[in-house]
């Protein structure tokens, strides 16, 4: 028997369904589009603070310099003080820091030694903080270098209001 | 004369590779930019900005991260809590430290507090993480614009 081979039955092309795979990969960029998450870059102030015994050694090989960070009723900033002279802002904080320790970074250098506490009002608001450390440990050079200065940060007990 | 009618057999589907190759582009674009440790990053905190803060070279190890609002609460593994109520999670933290054969003071305590939070609260709650053991924290800061 001759089968007659008809020209409907086999297409010459097979063509692959295309719609779910789409489906699918659109859903996925849906996804991930809407989980996408613009957050700028975060990083940290690292300080150690190990709870003071009683019976801890309280020998310093050199005193740590005093920032005093004084609030008004709503938690703004009031005033700087370092080491009980008046500072005009964190600029010039940072100035005096820098004439303190110097200017040279390095293992050897005066700033690694040094030691900083912050003594703060109990209502100051954290941002004064973080502006306070950051005038103390470091500053960024114009070309995006970042020289650290003082890294052993600690701060004074909280003042609790009375 | 008679035309005879000739059949067509060109098919009119669009050439769908340009544009499954750009899809997967754009897959792979937001898959590598998907951070899944946003999980810890909570929105109800502002966080202050500082210039020197930069993202750290080296994972920390064995990170805890308290997020300090601006309502004195404590977001603890995303639920608020009074400070009050922090000694508990902190010890079972510091238990579970111990179980897995580390030291507390090995651990480091990513302090998340918000702009506007006060620093004797921040205080209060490094003292808390103190009594507990903890030594290492991380006070966190986003990065400024320059």
């Amino acid at each position: 028997m001759k089968l007659r081979r008809t020209s409907s039955s086999i297409p010459d092309k097979v063509e692959m369904q295309m719609t779910p795979m789409i489906d699918i990969v659109f859903q996925l960029l849906t996804f991930f589009l809407f989980s996408f998450k613009i957050a700028a870059q975060e990083g940290d102030f690292n300080i150690r603070m190990p709870l003071a015994g009683p019976g801890s050694p309280n020998v310093e090989q050199q005193l740590p310099i005093k920032v005093r960070l004084t609030a008004d009723a709503n938690g703004n900033l009031a005033g700087i003080q370092l080491a009980d002279r008046k500072v005009p802002s964190f600029a010039a904080l940072h100035e005096q820091v820098m004439s303190i320790v110097g200017k040279d970074a390095g293992p050897n250098a005066e700033a690694g030694n040094a030691e900083a506490e912050l003594d703060c009002d109990y209502n100051l608001k954290y941002q004064n903080v973080i502006e306070a450390v950051t005038a103390v440990s470091g500053y960024m050079t114009p070309s995006g270098h970042i020289v650290k200065l003082i890294q052993k940060i600690k701060f004074a007990p909280p003042k609790k209001p009375a | 004369m008679k035309f005879r009618r000739k059949e067509y057999t060109v098919s009119a589907e669009p050439d769908m590779t340009p544009m499954i190759d750009m899809t997967f582009q754009l897959i792979a674009f937001f898959m590598v930019l998907l951070n899944f440790g946003e999980g810890e990053i909570d929105s109800r905190i502002k966080l202050p900005s500082s210039q020197l803060a930069k993202p750290p070279e080296a994972p920390i190890e064995a990170p805890l991260v308290l997020q300090l609002t601006s309502d004195d609460n404590v977001i603890f593994s995303g639920e608020a809590i009074p400070i009050s109520a922090l000694d508990r999670p902190l010890r079972n933290e510091r238990r579970f430290l111990e179980l897995s054969g580390r030291k507390p003071s090995d651990a480091t305590v990513i302090l998340r507090a918000d702009v506007d939070a006060k620093t004797g609260v921040v205080q209060e709650v490094i003292q808390k993480c103190q009594t507990n053991g903890f030594e290492k924290f991380a006070l966190r800061a986003k990065q400024e614009d320059r």
